[in-house]
């Protein structure tokens, strides 16, 4: 069967443009790195790059940046994937933020993703000597991210600058560094969001379950749904936990991710849902609202 | 949802003023693409930023980095996506402000159809012919020309009429197969997504619906089988496949394939994918294919179709779009990437600039950042490509600074240059081995580079007249002489200052062919540049010594009196002063002038030479 019927033609152009984003980060690179969130992006990418080295292993571990804060399902799901396709898993805790007592609830989204999730993933890449990282991030997530290379160079420290920017023509893509700087690789630059569900459902992906509605154990704030996934959510005066059924459409840091109402609980009506959706993923997304260009700011000093 | 669904990739073109960026927030608008928590934060930084007053500004959209918006100017290229029911798109949303060129031709090199904005008030202006002109030469052959802000001359017909063949009269001696021209307010929305009630007078179809239908079917398909290997997976002994993406034509199981370069051939055994074996795959797939011979293969070889392979030559003529910060220099050496194939290359001659407004030939030395010209260049080793106008992925390149690992320029392979195989070397029995022998010495070019006035010729002097008296046979080598006679033609331009150095290192070469060992001081400011000369006459012979003076030492000393006239304004570019000097990082010597004498630093270089097996 060729991949032509498969896949819809917009798909496979975008999964050969990934698979060859794939292959050319691993001859270009000495120690690439693929980075796994756990999310519906870092599933499509891992699918992708188990497919692209075949019948060869994935030439390179996959990275975990725990925060401690991750849905247990998460942590589950991410675990049981490593020991079902046999795949080497890295996971790095930033403990002396741990130590600190760095937390989402108590020291607030930036400071928490600041320690937590850039600090820790900087240290991470030190630690093993990773010149290059995988990511799944799409251009259409959010407007820096728009102007963001598939190759993206990273000065000593991992710093970002938007201003010196490499131009990237047709898929000549420059891999030329020097020792102690880095490339991030955004093998699904160019999917939507649409995409990537609609490759889940054409490829059958296993995705984690908080993708689905379901009842779940809720409190109503700042105008979206969080959920009470372990007992470290202190509730406010006078929150009352609900059970609402509801799913997330990004996943992150639980106190950090808000829930949107549904009963969507398969694919199809996940893809309908958003068909008919009139806001976008990362609104559930509490660190990106903190002000205005936040996550430009973020990924000039090493965020993913 | 249709399961044939394409994918489309476009850029849109035109200058700060035209409404580009408006125009694609105007489409993702219309398509249901700007979700009501974007529309909010749009309205919110429309009446901080924005320029339409109480008016979403859909450009805000658009200009994502901070920097860029506090200016109203989008300073980079921006990837944006929607879908209809019958296509997805991918929009390159790409500056028109004048010093951007780059930018679009970064947008250009992966669309298959442009949009050339003019702004109806204005008329067609220089900056759309030029943004015409790059999205020719990048081999974009579909042109939408889109006459926008035509609600602000009332949907004149003939004023629209007029631009549209003003427009086709400059482009018909462009590359482009077709060119529709539509008149439209992306501002309100005439005939982006539906036909305006305004435009009575044209018939035409809207943006969209131009967009989803226009065939763009690349013929990529049906030209001769290219696959430029990226990697060699090699999982055990077992399996040895070629893993990469085909550039174009087709392939099927049995079908024989050359190695480009080689010339060897081998018969397809298995196409591998995920998704199991396949009897055939064509352009744009990702593949791994094995193959029923051994041959060797690496990453960065061609596999291509035996009846018609491409050329081979390490010479050939491109036009270059220059992106480098540092202008581009004849004499220079680069990394050439091309395909998956790098190697390294030098920008033999500039033949000539072009204007990117007219595409009128200019004479050029140099290429500035956005410039544009047509080159010669030649490489390490032997590349196997296609023309640019024949095949846009193997006959496109890109240039690398060999230091900074910036992306210096764009290349597009006009043809090879037949120079290589018509120049043949002469071949002499009697050889350098043989002159070295006969002299009883090994030939040796000793560099001393160092800013003017730090010592170098002083020192050179006391070296050979020890070498000399040794019964050594040496010469020296002198920036200053050599600038009265072989470097007469020369300046003191960046460009003079490469080919200067270019030439001494020839005569150098010659030298060190005809036994001797050779003393050569030239301020040499540049590394690349003493780069250059290692591997010209092989870094086991080439002896870089650094003569290093404080600048105030040789201000100080300033034996020929060209600090003060540089200082007096009356020499440009002097090195040290208004042109830098680059120090040697790891030199064979490094002689410290301003705290050793001349005799010890020569001393220093004697004994160098004993520890390479002089005897002096």
């Amino acid at each position: 069967m060729s991949l032509k019927q498969r896949l819809p033609p917009h798909l496979a152009r975008l999964e050969a443009e990934a698979i060859g984003i794939l292959r050319e980060g691993a001859a270009a690179f000495r120690r690439p790195v693929l980075l796994y969130s756990i999310g519906k992006d870092s599933s499509v990418l891992l699918h992708l790059a188990m497919k692209a080295y075949l019948p060869g292993k994935l030439p390179f571990p996959l990275l975990h940046i725990d925060t401690t804060w991750k849905f247990g399902e998460m942590i589950r799901f991410r675990d049981n994937i490593a020991q079902r396709l046999g795949l080497e898993l890295l996971v790095h805790t930033n403990q002396e933020g741990l130590a600190r007592g760095i937390n989402p609830i108590a020291s607030g989204s930036a400071l928490h993703t600041q320690v937590m999730k850039t600090e820790a993933l900087r240290q991470a890449l030190d630690k093993y000597a990773f010149d290059a990282a995988f990511g799944g991030a799409r251009r259409d997530e959010e407007k820096s991210r728009a102007k963001e290379r598939i190759f993206s160079f990273r000065g000593p420290g991992h710093v970002w600058d938007p201003r010196a920017q490499r131009p990237e023509l047709w898929s000549l893509f420059n891999t030329r560094i020097h020792q102690g700087e880095s490339m991030r690789i955004f093998p699904l630059s160019n999917w939507t969001e649409y995409d990537v569900w609609d490759y889940i459902a054409a490829e059958d992906i296993p995705v984690v379950p908080l993708y689905f509605a379901a009842p779940r154990p809720v409190v109503r704030r700042a105008g979206t749904w969080i959920m009470l996934d372990d007992e470290r959510l202190p509730l406010n005066p006078g929150e009352a936990p609900e059970t609402k059924m509801v799913r997330f459409r990004t996943l992150g840091c639980y106190p950090l991710s808000g829930a949107v109402e549904s009963t969507a609980t398969t694919l199809p009506e996940i893809i309908a849902e958003m068909r008919a959706a009139r806001s976008s993923e990362r609104e559930g997304r509490l660190i990106d609202s903190d002000t205005e260009a936040s996550m430009e700011r973020k990924k000039r000093e090493g965020y993913f | 949802m249709s399961a044939q669904r394409d994918l489309l990739r476009f850029i849109t073109c035109g200058s700060v003023d035209d409404g580009k960026s408006t125009l694609i927030g105007r489409l993702l608008h219309e398509c249901g693409l700007i979700f009501d928590d974007t529309l909010a934060a749009l309205s919110r930084d429309s009446r901080r930023h924005g320029t339409t007053g109480e008016d979403i500004d859909f450009a805000l959209l658009l200009n994502g980095l901070e920097a860029e918006r506090q200016q109203g100017i989008t300073i980079d290229v921006a990837y944006r996506y929607f879908a209809t029911p019958r296509r997805s798109f991918i929009v390159a949303d790409t500056p028109g402000h004048e010093q951007y060129t780059r930018n679009m031709a970064t947008g250009a090199s992966t669309a298959s159809l442009a949009i050339i904005l003019v702004d109806a008030s204005k008329g067609l202006l220089p900056q759309s012919k030029r943004h015409s002109l790059i999205c020719s030469l990048l081999g974009i052959r579909h042109i939408v020309l889109a006459v926008n802000k035509m609600d602000l001359i009332a949907f004149d017909a003939n004023r629209y009429t007029a631009i549209v063949e003003a427009y086709r009269d400059f482009a018909a001696k462009l590359d482009f197969t077709d060119i529709t021209a539509i008149p439209l307010s992306a501002r309100m929305g005439d005939n982006v997504t539906s036909a305006s009630a305004d435009t009575p007078w044209y018939q035409g179809p809207s943006l969209l619906q131009h967009l989803e239908e226009v065939d763009v079917v690349s013929d990529e398909v049906g030209k001769p089988f290219r696959f430029p290997v990226q990697w060699v997976n090699r999982p055990d002994a077992n399996f040895r496949g070629f893993a990469g993406t085909i550039a174009s034509g087709r392939i099927a199981a049995g079908q024989y394939v050359r190695l480009a370069g080689s010339g060897r051939s081998a018969q397809i055994q298995r196409i591998v994918t995920a998704d199991g074996d396949l009897a055939e795959a064509m352009a744009g797939q990702a593949v791994t294919l094995t193959l029923s011979d051994e041959i060797d293969i690496a990453r960065g070889d061609m596999l291509v179709a035996p009846e018609a392979p491409p050329e081979i030559a390490d010479q050939f003529a491109a036009n270059i779009l220059w992106m480098g910060a540092e202008p581009m220099l004849p004499g220079r050496d680069y990394l050439l990437r091309i395909g998956q194939d790098w190697t390294q290359t030098r920008i033999t001659s500039l033949r000539h600039g072009i204007d990117v407004n007219t595409g009128d030939h200019v004479s050029a030395r140099t290429l500035q950042m956005n410039d544009l010209g047509l080159c010669h260049l030649a490489t390490l080793k032997s590349m196997a490509f296609d023309s640019y106008n024949e095949n846009r992925l193997t006959g496109a390149f890109i240039l690398v600074d060999r230091f900074t690992h910036e992306t210096v320029a764009a290349g597009m392979i006009r043809h090879a240059l037949r120079r290589a195989s018509n120049i043949h070397r002469a071949d002499f029995t009697i050889d350098r081995a043989a002159r070295a022998e006969r002299n009883g010495q090994r030939p040796l070019l000793l560099w001393f580079t160092g800013l003017s006035g730090s010592g170098k010729s002083t020192i050179a002097n006391l070296v050979e007249q020890a070498l000399f008296a040794a019964g050594r046979h040496c010469y020296s080598l002198d920036g200053d002489n050599l600038r009265h006679g072989l470097c007469r033609d020369l300046g003191f331009t960046d460009a003079d200052r490469v080919e200067n150095i270019r030439r001494a290192g020839e005569v150098a070469k010659l030298m060190m062919d005809a036994g001797l060992i050779v003393l050569a001081s030239f301020i040499s400011p540049f590394r690349a540049d003493r780069q250059m000369l290692r591997e010209l006459v092989g870094a086991q012979d080439f002896l870089e010594i650094h003569v290093d003076a404080p600048i105030e030492t040789c201000i100080a000393r300033d034996p020929k009196g060209l600090y003060a006239k540089a200082k007096a304004g009356l020499i440009p570019n002097f090195t040290g002063l208004g042109s830098p000097y680059e120090p040697p990082e790891t030199p064979h010597l490094r002689l410290s002038t301003g705290a050793s004498t001349a005799k010890d630093c020569a001393a220093q270089v004697l004994a160098a030479l004993r520890e390479k097996g002089i005897s002096c």
